[in-house]
């Protein structure tokens, strides 16, 4: 069986459908895996023992099991216990919260870098503490290590295919709604390869435009 | 927690490990030598070489490797790749794992002092003796980190053939979610599993990495 590209042509709307929520799912679990970075970052930094131990506990599981195996977790798990999620709130909460460990652990590290006297000045000025934590030092933590966010952002949008085996229409189920009717593998994978591929591009132009913006704002 | 459970279905788990290790290293094997390929395809002298080695990254890193692994599987037999399961596995995660650690030895052998090169150069050593015997030893030292962390990602990519049905540890996890409906469980189970297998091969990566740094 040879390939014929010809096939790809009346998949254009679901293709193009599995590419807006690709999009979708990335953006939300970005952001989600952002905001959670930096609440993990500050717990696991300043919360107390009670709390810092299990969340700690909770970063090292998540960062030494599949994120396959987390989704699989999340979606069936909570099912069972009375939990109905839709699949693409199953897919952006383990999505979110498997990357919110990773930036926590790059937060954290630029938490500790920045410089205490900031903090100091802060409390002197009259700020409380949790008012200096979140204005002062996260801000400057959160600046330094933007880029290596950004590096977590994209390797999101690639692990957003997994998202696929529990049911989202994303891009890679899209593909594969199509080659169930066309039995055409190849064609619909390299089609969804480059159309990912594109999407990579453009998150990656995205990103540097935030860094450079983020540069000259300092 | 049901323990009777766990201790009823934890032998199938074991073996099911035994095949995530079995992937995990014959894809760290692939993987090292297409990155070791790779980076020399881009400090090749000639141009055409070393767009392909930047072709090879840019194309394997920008897409999912469950596509890699898809167009693969599924569509290889197509342009007349035939391939069991096990082994458009581990090619496919070698291939694009390989890719990764192309970049991190790059950045390795980047990060040598210039001079180092230029100093062997100049004592006579042709380009390839100076590269191999002065520059490379010196990367090798500080590509051992960086390294690990790429290893580190890709034994919990092994989980995603569990999509293509290689009997590894997602995929009996998988399998025994849906048959007992107890996904904490087997989630517990498999998570252990895989941290072990993590956590000594960081151990072991760091042990390689002081040795290195002792010379």
């Amino acid at each position: 069986m040879g390939l014929d590209f010809s096939v790809i042509p009346p998949f254009y709307g679901t293709l193009a459908l599995g590419v807006l929520w690709t999009i979708a799912i990335t953006a939300t679990s970005a952001v989600l895996s952002f905001f959670g970075g930096i609440l993990l970052a500050v717990v696991a930094l300043y919360g107390p023992l009670v709390v810092r131990l299990p969340f700690r506990f909770v970063s090292w599981l998540f960062m030494g099991t599949p994120l396959l195996l987390q989704l699989f977790l999340i979606y069936f798990g909570l099912a069972q216990i009375g939990v109905d999620l839709p699949a693409f709130v199953a897919g952006v909460i383990g999505l979110g919260f498997h990357y919110a460990v990773y930036n926590s652990e790059l937060i954290q590290t630029a938490m500790v870098a920045v410089d205490k006297g900031q903090m100091e000045a802060a409390r002197t000025l009259g700020l409380s503490r949790r008012q200096a934590l979140m204005r002062v030092v996260v801000p400057q933590a959160v600046r330094d290590v933007l880029p290596p966010i950004g590096n977590n952002m994209i390797a999101l949008l690639k692990d957003s295919a997994l998202v696929s085996v529990i049911g989202v229409s994303e891009l890679t189920l899209s593909a594969q709604l199509a080659i169930g009717r066309t039995y055409r593998p190849f064609e619909f994978y390299a089609a969804a390869a480059v159309l990912y591929y594109v999407i990579n591009l453009g998150m990656e132009a995205v990103l540097r435009g935030f860094e450079k913006r983020n540069r000259l704002s300092r | 927690m049901d323990v009777e459970l766990i201790l009823k279905v934890y032998p199938y788990f074991l073996k099911a490990a035994l095949v995530t290790v079995e992937l995990s290293v014959l894809t760290t094997v692939l993987g090292l030598i297409c990155g070791a390929l790779g980076a020399t395809a881009r400090f090749s002298r000639f141009a055409i070489v070393r767009f392909l080695g930047a072709a090879y990254v840019s194309l394997f890193r920008g897409t999912p490797a469950l596509i890699q692994l898809f167009l693969l599987y599924f569509g290889g037999p197509q342009i007349g790749i035939q391939l069991d399961a096990f082994s458009a596995g581990v090619i496919g995660l070698g291939l694009n794992i390989g890719a990764y650690m192309t970049e991190t030895m790059r950045g390795a052998i980047i990060s040598v002092d210039e001079g180092q090169g230029e100093a062997a150069r100049t004592l006579g050593l042709s380009r390839a003796q100076s590269f191999r015997k002065v520059v490379l030893p010196q990367a090798m030292r500080l590509m051992i980190r960086p390294l690990g962390v790429n290893i580190n990602a890709q034994i919990k990519g092994t989980a995603l053939v569990s999509a293509i049905s290689v009997v590894e540890l997602t995929y009996t996890a998988q399998r025994y979610i849906g048959s007992t409906y107890k996904p904490f469980e087997m989630f517990f189970l498999a998570g252990i599993l895989y941290l072990v297998i993590i956590t000594i091969t960081g151990k072991g990566v760091a042990y390689l990495d002081r040795r290195a740094r002792l010379q």
